[in-house]
């Protein structure tokens, strides 16, 4: 069974943790992935650098523009990651945008994905029709799970079609917003949070965009099966490199 | 066999709209609406209006006689840089106020590269009394200061870009990611047939004025709606979609794109896309784009900020790739040339961006009887600087 979905089936709130590859060094991917599982962490989301990450704030744009300068390319990614599964067994999700996969040859990354070991893919600038006419067959192929977006906006009848298309879980995005502008949660989210869990859909939904601390974990996780933080952490590695990885993780949960 | 959008947005392959779902909302609401508003008579009435007695509408198609003797050709201007702002942009910034006004919506955002686009967006924005946001690489706001005063003084506020290569594309990426944390109450006037579906279409439709007037002023000129060729130059596309618009389905017009080539297509300074460029995903768009063998979207060069875009629209690379279009690359060197010839020639100043297309008469010979149409897209006020720079003045 994929790693994402017997995680899923366990009985506790899942931990995912966004960093981009190559960042802050070029050849810390491995070092943080094991740190991570090694301090309890449910799921990672390896993110593949790109040049113009249009849904994200200013700290992932910037992680990203320094991996790229460091030198981090989809072949080196998959390089550096050619024997994780020799050390670590959680699950692991790549993140990016559609064009490298695209360059890349999306069935070529795809059958590499699954040679390492990855679970799943996000790429929200692949949009749900184009996954479904085009790709959808070839991530089945390689076993691959692809998680689809949903945001306060999306509408009843979209949330169920992507409910449908999906098969793990689903990536809800708290706020309207790009990736770390804001912080906290109010009353519109919680009220989002709760339209959501009354449709009673077939795929667990994991909370990102928005969360930094254990009290936006808390608050995320409510009344969804997890939450994802990003921006916060690549702030954490800015500021203390790969060696306090433990530190940010505990002070979560 | 159409060279236009099909109703999901497609040229051929290039085009529909590789978005993430913050923008689906926005774009789908847009994408629903847009032909129904167009096609609604007050609409029309109104867009038209403010063409003739805002804009200066229909713009002359004027005979340039001593080019055309030194070319050996008839040689057409199709005269868009006499719009109110300067050139054709703000055939569509009219376009969109309207729209956006229509879809309820109350306060703008847009990109500019030159600041041509950004003005063309807060004149528009004036007019209607409507919140304007123009987004503008910081690099952009150095060297086009004089287009940042403008915009400002339309009431614009201008914030820059610090991404990224701080120019067009991260401006493009800005305005985007203010679209994703405003979904509601904002409209995006994106500047050119860029974009995702149905901005290309949507666009295009607006900038079709100039093809429509080449018509019927062809017609009056020479007996004829339709000449040999309409040559326009393309950055993201605009003023060449207005351009082609009408004769996209008639095989017995030439259409001559015109790109810049910077220093040289082959000097890793350039802008010609369809030369230099690969099938991607840029700003929500299949098209062609210059990028990285990895896919990382690499920075243009071009004398003319109009042209430095890494991609193109859609329906140019089908254009491109179906061999619809003929396609020409034209350096600085050739460009800032072909401008002074037609000072000298024509006692018409146009901007670096129209010089490109003036500029393919040099090497591309056309029969003495043909009807050449060249749209000249903008006045070359805003670019005197270089001019002064480039010739010494």
């Amino acid at each position: 069974m994929n790693r994402i979905k017997q995680k899923l089936q366990e009985d506790k709130k899942i931990l995912s943790i966004y960093f981009t590859a190559g960042y802050p060094q070029l050849n810390d991917t491995v070092k943080i992935i094991q740190d991570l599982e090694k301090n309890g962490v449910d799921l990672i989301e390896i993110g593949l650098p790109f040049s113009d990450p249009l849904a994200d704030g200013p700290t992932i744009q910037e992680s990203s523009t320094i991996a790229l300068k460091n030198g981090m390319h989809t072949e080196l990614l998959f390089e550096q990651l050619k024997d994780i599964r020799e050390t670590v067994s959680i699950p692991l999700i790549i993140m990016g945008y559609f064009n490298p996969v695209f360059q890349y040859g999306v069935e070529a990354f795809c059958q590499k994905c699954q040679e390492i070991g990855i679970d799943g893919l996000i790429l929200p600038d692949l949009p749900l029709d184009v996954y479904q006419e085009e790709y959808e067959p070839i991530f089945k192929k390689y076993g691959l799970i692809n998680v689809f977006l949903i945001t306060p906006q999306t509408s009843e009848a979209r949330v169920r079609a992507i409910d449908k298309a999906s098969d793990g879980f689903i990536y809800m995005v708290s706020s309207a917003s790009t990736t770390g502008a804001k912080s906290g949660f109010g009353a519109e989210q919680t009220q989002y949070f709760n339209r959501i869990a009354s449709m009673e859909l077939n795929n667990p939904q994991i909370v990102g965009f928005g969360i930094s601390n254990s009290e936006t974990f808390d608050q995320a996780t409510k009344n969804t099966k997890g939450a994802i933080i990003g921006s916060a952490f690549i702030k954490h590695l800015t500021q203390n490199g790969v060696e306090q990885i433990g530190d940010f993780v505990n002070q979560i949960r | 066999m159409t060279y236009h959008a099909d109703e999901r947005g497609y040229y051929g392959e290039f085009g529909g709209a590789y978005i993430p779902e913050m923008l689906y909302p926005n774009c789908e609401e847009l994408r629903q609406n847009y032909l129904r508003i167009m096609a609604e008579p007050s609409f029309q009435e109104e867009f038209h209006q403010l063409l003739k007695d805002y804009v200066g509408r229909p713009t002359p198609l004027y005979f340039a006689k001593r080019l055309s003797e030194k070319y050996n050709t008839k040689i057409y201007l199709k005269r868009e840089d006499l719009c109110h702002t300067g050139a054709h942009k703000v055939n569509n910034t009219i376009g969109q106020i309207l729209m956006a006004k229509k879809l309820g919506k109350n306060r703008i955002i847009a990109e500019t590269g030159a600041g041509q686009h950004g003005v063309a967006t807060a004149t528009v924005c004036a007019l209607m009394g409507i919140k304007c946001v123009v987004y503008m690489g910081e690099i952009d706001i150095a060297r086009q200061a004089p287009n940042v005063a403008r915009m400002k003084m339309l009431g614009a506020e201008v914030r820059p870009a610090l991404s990224g290569s701080r120019t067009l594309k991260d401006a493009t990426n800005e305005a985007i990611r203010d679209w994703i944390n405003n979904p509601v109450d904002t409209h995006y006037i994106i500047g050119s047939v860029v974009g995702p579906h149905p901005y290309p279409d949507m666009v295009a439709r607006f900038q079709s004025v100039i093809s429509e007037e080449v018509k019927s002023q062809l017609q009056e000129k020479e007996g004829r709606e339709n000449p040999d060729y309409v040559v326009a130059c393309v950055g993201g596309g605009s003023n060449a979609a207005g351009a082609f618009y009408h004769y996209l389905d008639e095989p017995e017009v030439g259409i001559i794109a015109v790109e810049a080539a910077g220093k040289g297509i082959h000097s890793g300074e350039s802008a010609a896309t369809s030369a230099l460029g690969k099938v991607g995903i840029i700003h929500g768009s299949k098209t062609l784009l210059m990028q990285t063998a990895d896919g990382q979207i690499t920075e243009p060069y071009s004398i003319s900020a109009g042209l430095d875009y890494p991609g193109v629209g859609p329906l140019h690379a089908h254009l491109y790739v179906s061999g619809r279009g003929e396609f020409i690359s034209i350096t600085d060197d050739e460009a800032m040339k072909a401008g002074l010839g037609l000072c000298e020639l024509e006692g018409i100043i146009p901007a670096i961006e129209s010089s490109h297309a003036l500029a393919i008469f040099e090497d591309r010979k056309f029969k003495e009887e043909d009807i050449v149409v060249v749209n000249l897209s903008g006045r070359g006020d805003k670019d005197l600087q270089n001019y002064i720079d480039y010739f010494n003045l």
